[in-house]
């Protein structure tokens, strides 16, 4: 059941991102050259995704998940400088060429060759990660 | 004047948020494309590695297999320089993983829940991003 849920979860992602055109690097560096020629596109992706997960969030009060346990708690507000380091770094390479790990995977069976080169370098940041929040945590 | 990508952009948005539903109200869990796959990168979510996987094959799978069935041609428009590609990569996976969350799981999910911590990243994230894209026009004369 469990599995099933991943599968049709994922499944409707990709699929949404593919849709969506966030899957083309030109859309979401459209998006984000707000000093050129701006592409909204982005803007509708994110409004209809966060709709129907509202609604969502809105559902799991009261309630449990459908295969146990608990829904995730609410994040302290704390912004630390692992999330604002964390969010430029992101930021700055997804700015660098138009891929967050969610289309990179999504865009996997027609990407070619670059798609597989970013999604490796990928794996070595994440890999990387957990020592550079060591890091952050001492300075 | 409403732009077809802009209708596109809001159905494939509703079915990511779809998506995002059913892994919350059905497993309880964050649909975060960045925690999934780096908890199995960093072992953090090895003890749920089957349910991960099923996960990130259905979301390589499933777009693969409608671009192969609608008979369309799928671009990415990938940069073809490699040291870009590379230095984004790194960027991404080591941002993502010190920051807790990518676009999925600040901007959607976290922004969905009023959550202050995703709605912060979120904005820095599309600053830094905008900041890097005004700087690649800058050195190159375009994207």
């Amino acid at each position: 059941m469990r599995h099933l849920l991943s599968i049709l979860s994922g499944g409707l992602f990709g699929i949404g991102l593919y849709l969506s055109g966030m899957t083309n690097t030109d859309k979401v560096q459209g998006f984000l050259d707000f000093f050129g020629s701006w592409d909204p596109t982005l803007a509708f992706v994110m409004g209809g995704a966060i709709l129907p997960m509202a609604g969502a969030w809105a559902l799991t009060r009261g309630r449990k998940p459908l295969i146990g346990g608990d829904f995730p708690e609410r994040p302290e507000a704390k912004f630390d400088r692992k999330l604002i380091v964390g969010a430029i770094l992101f930021g700055m390479g997804w700015g660098l060429v138009g891929l967050c790990p969610g289309p990179a995977l999504a865009s996997l069976g027609f990407g070619g060759v670059g798609g597989l080169v970013f999604l490796a370098a990928m794996l070595l940041g994440m890999l990387a990660a957990p020592k550079a929040r060591l890091m952050l945590d001492r300075a | 004047m409403i732009e077809m990508d802009w209708i596109w952009g809001l159905i494939g948005g509703l079915t990511i948020g779809c998506g995002g539903a059913v892994y919350l109200l059905g497993n309880g869990r964050i649909m975060g494309a960045s925690g999934i796959i780096g908890g199995l990168v960093d072992g953090s979510g090895r003890h749920e590695w089957a349910d991960r996987m099923a996960f990130l094959a259905a979301l390589i799978i499933a777009p693969a297999l409608v671009v192969y069935f609608s008979g369309s041609i799928a671009q990415t428009n990938l940069t073809g320089n490699i040291v870009m590609v590379v230095l984004a990569g790194l960027l991404v996976g080591l941002g993502t993983r010190i920051g807790n969350g990518c676009t999925s799981g600040h901007g959607v999910c976290g922004i969905s829940r009023l959550s202050p911590r995703g709605i912060v990243a979120t904005l820095v994230y599309i600053a830094a991003g905008a900041l890097i894209v005004v700087a690649l026009r800058a050195m190159f004369g375009g994207l």
